[in-house]
C-alpha cells in the first residue's frame, strides 16, 4: 500500500519558496500532489535595497554585502525556476511576486493564487530574512525590516488565507521559526525576537482555530545548509558543528519533510506544535 | 514505502499504540519485532495478531519478553537478529498504568510502572545500542506521556516515569547523536486505546473539552508520528519531543 500523492487536489502557497528551504518545501509539497503558488520578494523592492546599500556606503568596501544582495535579485528567476520543476512534476505552480511584510501586496498574492487554484488549503509561511549587527550597533530599520518580513509577514499572510480556510473548515498552516527563536544568538536580536514570536503566533493561532479544522503548527530548523549560512566564516562555522550532536548542517530537504508530514492527513492530530529539527543543537 | 528494508523492534506490541505502529510499518515495508509478554503465549515467534497473513508470517516476529528483565531483552534482541539481520529502529512503546492518589499508592505500584515504563525503555535501549553503534545508524522513538509533562492526578508513578523517558531522551541525544543514532520522543494526549477503556464516560467527555481539536486521539495518529520519526524523512531529527494531542493543555 503505498502513499502516493496525499495532497492531491490541495493547493499550497509557500511564501519566500524560490530558493533555500522555501525551495524545498514547494516541491516537496508538489510531489505530494499539492498545486503550489511560489512566493518570492520583489525584484524591486530587493534593488532598491542594493541601491540604499550604496548610497549610503561612501566606497564600496564590504563587496561581499553587495555581491550578496545582487545574488538575491536573482530570485525571480530561481522562482520561475521552481515552477518549472513543478510543472514538470505534472503539477499546477505559479509564481507571484510580494513583499510579505506589506499587506496590500500579500492581499493581491492571495488573490492570484485563489483566482488560479480556486483556493488556498496550505500556507507554509517561510519568507524570512537576516540583518545581523551586534544589538549595539543594530540600527532601527535593521530591527524593523527583519520583524516585518519574518513575524509581520507571518501574520499577513495568516490573515489573508484565514477566511477561506475557516470557510471550508481545512486548513494546514506551517511556519518556519528557527533554533534562533528558541535560544537567541549573538547578533539576531531583530531575527530572533521575530522566529520566537512566529511561536506565538502559532500556539495562539492553533487554540483559535483547533476547532474549525485549520492546524497551525511551526518548524524550527537548526543550522541548515542554505545561501543565509554561506557567508559564515569558516572558524565560526567549525564551532557551530562542535555544537551539533549530529555533527553535520541540515539539508533543506530535512526541513521540507517535516512539513509535508505536518500538513498531510498523518498528522491531523497535531496543532500548536514546534517541530524541532537541528540534529540535536537545541532540545 | 517509507520502511523499506528497515526492521524495527516495538515494545510493548501487542496492543493499543503498539500494535498500531507495528501493523503500520509492516504496511511501510518494514520487518517488525514485537517485544511484549503475550499473556496469551507466543511460541517460537509466531504472530497471531491479525494483521495479514503473509506480513505475519513473513516480516513479523513476536517475542515474548519482559523489558524489566534485562537477559530476556538482550535473548529477544539477538533472536530479532538472527531472523531479520540487523535492527535500525526501536519503539519504547511499553507502558504500563497503576493509577492511585499519592497518599495510598503502594510502594509496589511506584515500582512496577517505574520498572516497566522507565527502567525497561533503558534496558531495551542498552540492549540494541551497541548493534545500533558498530552500524552507524539507528533511530529510537520513546513514547512518554503528557502525564510525564503536565502531571496528572493519581499518576505520580506514571507521570514520574514518562517525564523519566523523556530526560532519557534528550541525554542520549546528545551522547548517541555523532553515532549515528537518532533519539526522539512523541508525546501522545489522550489517546483511545485499551488503557483509556476503563476510563469513565464522563472523564473522556471532559479529556476530549480540554482537547482544542475536540476530539480524542486514535492509536493510529500516535502510529504516524512513530512512522515520521523512526523513518529518513526525519533523518536530522533528533532530541526533538513531538506533541500528538491535538493542541491540548491541562
Amino acid at each position: 500500500m503505498k502513499r502516493t500523492a496525499v495532497l492531491d487536489g490541495k493547493a499550497a502557497l509557500v511564501t519566500g519558496g524560490s530558493r533555500g528551504i522555501g525551495q524545498a518545501i514547494a516541491i516537496r509539497l508538489a510531489r505530494e500532489g499539492a498545486n503550489v503558488a511560489v512566493n518570492y520578494q520583489s525584484r524591486k523592492d530587493q534593488a532598491a535595497d542594493v541601491i540604499d546599500f550604496i548610497n549610503k556606503t561612501d566606497r564600496i568596501d564590504n563587496l561581499d554585502e553587495l555581491v550578496k544582495m545582487i545574488d538575491i535579485m536573482d530570485t525571480v528567476e530561481q522562482a520561475k525556476e521552481v515552477r518549472d520543476m513543478i510543472e514538470s512534476m505534472g503539477r499546477h505552480a505559479i509564481i507571484c511576486q510580494a513583499n510579505v511584510g506589506k499587506m496590500d501586496e500579500v492581499s493581491k498574492m492571495r488573490d492570484k493564487a485563489v483566482a488560479e487554484f480556486g483556493k488556498i488549503d496550505i500556507l507554509v509561511n517561510n519568507a524570512g530574512i537576516v540583518k545581523d549587527k551586534s544589538f549595539v550597533k543594530m540600527t532601527s530599520e535593521m530591527w524593523d525590516d527583519v520583524i516585518s518580513v519574518n513575524l509581520t509577514g507571518t501574520f499577513n499572510c495568516t490573515k489573508a488565507v484565514i477566511e477561506g480556510m475557516l470557510e471550508r473548515k481545512y486548513g494546514r498552516i506551517v511556519n518556519i521559526s528557527s533554533v534562533i527563536g528558541r535560544m537567541g544568538n549573538r547578533g539576531q536580536a531583530n531575527y530572533a525576537a521575530s522566529k520566537a514570536g512566529i511561536i506565538g503566533l502559532t500556539q495562539t493561532l492553533a487554540k483559535e482555530f483547533a476547532d474549525k479544522g485549520v492546524t497551525v503548527n511551526a518548524v524550527a530548523p537548526g543550522f541548515i545548509g542554505t545561501d543565509m549560512l554561506k557567508s559564515v566564516p569558516a572558524n565560526i562555522m567549525e564551532k557551530i558543528l562542535a555544537q551539533i550532536p549530529m555533527g553535520r548542517l541540515g539539508k533543506p530537504e530535512e526541513i521540507a519533510s517535516a512539513v509535508a508530514y505536518l500538513v498531510s492527513p498523518d498528522a491531523g492530530y497535531i496543532t500548536g506544535q514546534v517541530l524541532d529539527i537541528n540534529g540535536g543543537l537545541y532540545i | 514505502m517509507r520502511l523499506e528494508n528497515k526492521v524495527a523492534i516495538i515494545t510493548g506490541g501487542e496492543s493499543g499504540i503498539g500494535k498500531e505502529t507495528a501493523r503500520l510499518f509492516l504496511e511501510e515495508g518494514a520487518n517488525v519485532a514485537i517485544f511484549d509478554i503475550f499473556a496469551g503465549g507466543v511460541e517460537k515467534g509466531h504472530c497471531d495478531m491479525g494483521f495479514p497473513k503473509d506480513a505475519e508470517l513473513k516480516n513479523t516476529l513476536c517475542l515474548k519478553a519482559d523489558i524489566t528483565k534485562r537477559a530476556e531483552v538482550r535473548s529477544a534482541v539477538e533472536a530479532t537478529i538472527q531472523r531479520f539481520g540487523k535492527i535500525d529502529i526501536l519503539v519504547n512503546n511499553a507502558g504500563i498504568i497503576r493509577d492511585a492518589l499519592v497518599q495510598k499508592m503502594t510502594e509496589e505500584q511506584w515500582n512496577e510502572v517505574i520498572d516497566v515504563d522507565l527502567t525497561g525503555s533503558f534496558n531495551s535501549i542498552q540492549a540494541v545500542v551497541d548493534h545500533m553503534m558498530q552500524r552507524g545508524s539507528g533511530s529510537i522513538v520513546n513514547v512518554s506521556s503528557v502525564s510525564g509533562i503536565y502531571g496528572n492526578v493519581g499518576q505520580v508513578n506514571y507521570s514520574a516515569a514518562k517525564a523519566g523517558l523523556i530526560g532519557i531522551t534528550k541525554t542520549l541525544s546528545k551522547e548517541l547523536g555523532r553515532k549515528g543514532i537518532r533519539v526522539n520522543a512523541i508525546v501522545p494526549g489522550f489517546i483511545k486505546t485499551p488503557m483509556t477503556a476503563s476510563v469513565p464516560q464522563k472523564v473522556l467527555d471532559l479529556m476530549t473539552e480540554k482537547t482544542p481539536l475536540r476530539m480524542l486521539g486514535d492509536p493510529i495518529d500516535i502510529a504516524y508520528a512513530n512512522l515520521y520519526l523512526a523513518s529518513d524523512e526525519a533523518r536530522y531529527v533528533n532530541g526533538c519531543v513531538l506533541f500528538v494531542d491535538g493542541g491540548l493543555v491541562i
